[in-house]
């Protein structure tokens, strides 16, 4: 392998020589790192095809359909992407073998979007020892910001907490006297969720919140957990939930005829595939946050970046499912990998890719709701950091107030 | 009290559904003597069938029937292809093929219909039943149609001559043979049946989980604690049994203070063990005799 | 290496099938053959493949402690994965809270889980077959909820897990860390192979075997059933421990969502394809749980799960006994070749 290296190296500064005398500097500055040539950039990725988490397995898709769009229409800077992705099956375990396989068999230039906090915990130190990008992870979790220890990760999505504290605000600004009740997920989600929420409402979440109730993926569903909650006399309901439990939620509360205020998380705000199947009726009034725009909201027919998502989806995956959120978030995450190297242009060593994705400045994706904008810096490394509350009205969601920002830190 | 009650009857209302389950798990089990790890996602597939037959247009109840039919024959087929081949095989060969189709169909179903969630019809409506909100009419409903069921395979088993073929097939191979009764086929026969019921389940209880291709994998679990709790040979137990899951599982939750909830499964599984350490057979089955 | 005869091979039990062929080891030529190939074979791949052999060692050991359950006493477990979390957990908390070395972290993980393992077995006892396959079922079920629980978070990390240090090779020895926890893991699994091939042969694994082949004969025979019905769970659940505690320093990292039921079943799977009761056959049975998924999803991504689904099909169409039928095959065939 290192004779390999060198080999390369003495032929590219062969060919730079060459260059050199015929062209003068224009190209000296190319420069590569494995998985990166005049050709070809190859980028790696790991995603739970099968498994319990299958669901997500359709933003791999996404990613993989943008990549060979972006290909058919000639490439990054000339260069076509080379996206291979695995399948961890959501194990950690799995995940670290083929990150090691990505890195050391495949020689990618950078891991793109793994899936899940515990397959990118698991591999995150790895990454960073061999000092390849692991780029724009897609989880929420707030320990992806730590480019002082982890200079080579960096997450996407507006991290768990943060949204949290947006609601926090929300609860104590329009109702300081809430009796509140909390549903979470039992796992790194709903814990995060659960531990911004506190956070954010301070000396004060001990006297609001009355009752807290966890539920397990396994459950085949949750309504004893609404029957308990709804007993407790709660007034708000904070619903950290995935969404087929939010939607059961939904459609048990309004079976139940239970009306609190009702917030849940932006994980689960797809109207086609939440709202609709808990039923439109049970849905009104409820409020949560958004950054991207739903590919099954009639609101956005018009829009013309989304129209560029619509016709991206008609011709590269015919028959998917708009209501999917995958697709949505994919295809932004993808799209903001795309700048991004198109950023680094010639100098595609893994060094640069990184201080590229640090250098984000009011970057805007298709898909992301108007407004919403990536900015990144050497000592930001969470790109989306702003979203906007809604309000569920007839069949969509309706926005309200500003965008609000949770760059505060704390 | 009223937490009590309200916690008894949503259990109750939970029991339903792993009662269901649990029926087409006996079934499976008086058919094949042991258990069939794809069964959940049979029941699953089978519903993604109704719906789609729905969303061409085709009314309920004839997608109801419709779905039965194909079940059954699917049911057979899968026999007939996939495992008589392995009629030979090791007991453990012939799980590791029950994982093998786990596989198969979770993943083309997620391929077909992918994994978001579905809203699917019930034809009892979701209005409080007898003035309790906790129990819809829809879960009413399922459970009319589980005991309905119930008595159907009692009477089937009972009194019908190809229900005793089956349980002799099942119970004493070699002898049903020499009195002439064709055991293939009466385990062919019972992996249809046990589709069919497990499609009845599905149906019923999509309504309430949500249809998507990850919708048995919880229900397949407190389907067989149901069903091994209730004792594996008797429908009546496993029913019972899938109620009492149900309720077990609220009671620990709501009762045992601090890691109640947190750990409801754990505790409700672990009781259901006890309770065979106690009655090695379950609440009602009966005792096999070891001959040496 | 050593073979040994099966002492009753006439009966078999009402649900466990083991094809009463002689061998429970592997020939002494094949045996050596082998043992070269893993010894030599890392010299010559990169890191990546000496990880995968690593993790292929690792689950090797967990099949060989299933097989010794199921192989050799006739109890059925679906519940390997609790053992193997405990392992894991055992080696992540001592490497990181307590810092003890690596190496001993190994016996540790092995103690604790024969613990636990022989006290399920007392329950277990009363249990056979489908109802002890849901008890150990259900302890699989439960244990990553457990490992999730608020008060043992502080030493768990709770959901969050634990990042464990990969030990670097000792003595100044110029090897990379991979390669070094490679041949670390080779060691313990020859020393637990040739263990249970010897315990196997023993008294006690006689004991067992008669268990095995029929529970009521060999009482009559004088055999304690509880003592050796719970030994054979402690000491498979022990080395399913030690694969754990192996398996959290090669990745480097544990938590609830590694030890999933999920594991126990891949874990079955490798018994039966491995070929139950047939030690050497661990390891053809962990190269199927490492390796096919792998392969299910260079056919086709969408597909992965069905792809894999279908190669298990073709695999226990072809040897429905598992790799040692595979093994007969070939011996026969060897031995035709050689007389002619």
């Amino acid at each position: 392998m290192l004779a390999g290296q060198k080999l390369r190296i003495v032929a590219m500064s062969t060919v730079v020589a060459a260059f050199a005398v015929t062209s003068g500097s224009a190209l000296a500055q190319k420069k590569y790192d494995p998985g990166a040539s005049d050709t070809e950039i190859k980028i790696g990725n790991i995603m739970p095809y099968s498994g319990p988490a299958s669901a997500y397995g359709i933003i791999g898709k996404a990613q993989a359909a943008y990549f060979q769009m972006i290909n058919e229409k000639g490439g990054i800077n000339g260069r076509k992407v080379n996206f291979i992705s695995y399948d961890d099956a959501y194990s950690p375990p799995k995940a670290v073998e083929h990150a090691r396989k990505l890195v050391e068999s495949d020689e990618v230039l950078l891991i793109f979007s793994p899936l899940g906090t515990p397959s990118n915990t698991a591999i995150q130190k790895y990454m960073n020892a061999k000092k390849v990008p692991q780029l724009f992870v897609a989880t929420g979790a707030a320990k992806w910001n730590d480019p002082k220890h982890f200079p080579w990760t960096m997450g996407w999505q507006p991290n768990y907490q943060d949204e949290a504290r947006i609601y926090a605000k929300y609860v104590l600004a329009n109702k300081p006297g809430a009796k509140i009740a909390v549903l979470y997920q039992n796992d790194d989600f709903g814990k995060d969720y659960v531990k911004g929420f506190k956070e954010g409402l301070g000396d004060k979440a001990k006297s609001m919140i009355i009752v807290e109730e966890s539920y397990e993926l396994s459950e085949p569903t949750i309504d004893s957990h609404i029957v308990k909650l709804k007993a407790s006399g709660a007034d708000t309901l904070l619903n950290f939930t995935t969404p087929k439990f939010a939607a059961q939620t939904i459609k048990k509360m309004g079976e139940l005829e239970w009306k609190p205020l009702h917030i849940i998380t932006n994980v689960s705000v797809s109207v086609g595939a939440v709202m609709k199947p808990a039923g439109f009726e049970y849905g009104q009034g409820i409020l949560s946050a958004a950054y991207l725009k739903d590919g099954a909201d009639p609101q956005w027919n018009d829009d013309p970046d989304m129209k560029k998502w619509i016709a991206f989806i008609d011709k590269y995956m015919p028959g998917a499912n708009k209501a999917d959120s995958g697709l949505v978030f994919g295809y932004g995450s993808a799209q903001t990998l795309h700048k991004v190297l198109e950023m680094a242009g010639d100098n595609l060593t893994r060094a640069n890719v990184m201080k590229q994705a640090a250098s984000l400045k009011d970057f805007k994706t298709d898909v992301a709701l108007p407004g919403i904008l990536i900015n990144t810096s050497a000592t930001d490394f969470a790109p989306i950091q702003q979203v906007k509350m809604m309000r569920f009205k007839g069949e969509k969601w309706e926005l309200f107030g500003d965008v609000i920002s949770s760059d505060a830190k704390h | 009290m009223e937490l009590f009650i309200n916690q008894v009857l949503a259990g109750i209302s939970t029991g339903a559904i792993y009662a269901c389950m649990a029926l087409a798990i006996v079934m499976i089990f008086q058919a094949i003597d042991h258990l069939n790890f794809a069964q959940g996602e049979m029941a699953m597939f089978a519903t993604f069938i109704a719906w789609q037959l729905m969303q061409w247009g085709v009314p309920y109840w004839w997608a109801f029937l419709l779905t039965l039919a194909i079940s059954f024959a699917g049911g057979v087929i899968i026999e007939r292809l996939l495992f008589k081949p392995l009629a030979k095989a090791p007991i453990l060969t012939n799980v590791a093929g029950f994982i093998a189709l786990f596989a198969i169909i979770n993943s083309v179903a997620g391929l077909i219909w992918d994994f978001t969630i579905k809203q699917f019809p019930t034809p009892f409506g979701s209005s409080p039943f007898l003035g309790s909100q906790l129990i819809s009419t829809h879960q009413a409903g399922m459970i009319g149609v589980t005991l309905a069921l119930l008595i159907a395979l009692f009477l089937f088993f009972r009194f019908t001559r190809i229900g005793l073929a089956m349980r002799a097939a099942a119970a004493m191979p070699e002898s049903a043979r020499l009195v002439g009764i064709n055991t293939g086929w009466m385990v062919a026969l019972g992996w249809g049946m046990a589709s069919a019921i497990g499609a009845i389940a599905g149906i019923l209880i999509a309504p309430v989980v949500f249809l998507e291709p990850n919708m048995m994998g919880g229900v397949l679990i407190y389907g067989f604690a149901a069903a091994v709790l209730g004792g594996l040979t008797s429908p009546l137990g496993s029913v019972i049994g899938g109620f009492l899951v149900g309720i077990f599982e609220n009671l620990v939750g709501t009762y045992i203070p601090g890691v109640g909830n947190e750990l409801k499964l754990p505790i409700a599984l672990a009781l259901i063990v006890i309770v065979l350490v106690v009655k090695p057979t379950g609440l009602m089955g009966h005792t096999v005799v070891k001959r040496v | 290496m050593s073979t040994i005869q099966e002492t009753a091979a006439e009966a078999h039990p009402a649900n466990i099938d083991v094809p009463s062929k002689k061998n429970m080891g592997l020939g002494r030529t094949a045996s050596w053959a082998m043992l070269i190939v893993l010894a030599l074979l890392p010299l010559f791949v990169r890191n990546f493949v000496i990880f995968q052999m690593t993790m292929l060692l690792i689950y090797a050991i967990a099949v060989l402690a299933l097989n010794i359950l199921t192989g050799g006493s006739g109890q059925f477990s679906l519940g390997q994965s609790a053992f193997y979390a405990i392992g894991a957990y055992t080696a992540a908390i001592l490497i990181e809270h307590g810092g003890v070395n690596y190496v001993l972290t190994l016996p540790a993980a092995g103690i604790i889980c024969f613990a636990v393992g022989f006290l399920f077995g007392f329950p277990a006892l009363r249990l056979s077959g489908i109802y002890l396959a849901l008890a150990t079922f259900a302890l699989a079920v439960a244990m990553p909820q457990l490992l999730k629980l608020g008060v043992i978070e502080h030493w768990t990390g709770g959901v969050q897990g634990l990042v464990v240090t990969k030990p670097d090779a000792p003595f100044g020895l110029p090897m990379s860390q991979d390669m070094w926890l490679y041949y670390f893991t080779l060691v313990v699994s020859l020393a637990i192979y040739i263990a249970s091939v010897n315990l196997l042969r023993s008294r006690s694994g006689r004991a067992m075997m008669a268990i095995r082949d029929n529970e009521i004969a060999a009482a009559a025979m004088g055999v304690d059933l509880s003592i050796y019905k719970t030994l054979a769970f402690g000491v498979s659940a022990g080395i399913t421990g030690v694969a754990g505690a192996l398996g959290a320093i090669a990745v480097q990292f544990v938590a609830p969502d590694s030890y999933t039921f999920q594991l126990a079943i891949a874990l079955f799977l490798g018994m039966v394809v491995g070929g139950v009761g047939w030690l050497p056959g661990s390891l053809a049975g962990a190269a199927f749980i490492v390796f096919v998924p792998n392969i299910a999803e260079g056919i086709s991504k969408g597909l992965s799960g069905a792809f894999f689904g279908v190669l298990l099909f073709v695999v226990i169409y072809l040897v429905p006994h598992g790799a040692r039928q595979g093994a007969i095959y070939a011996e026969t065939l060897f031995n035709k070749l050689k007389r002619s």
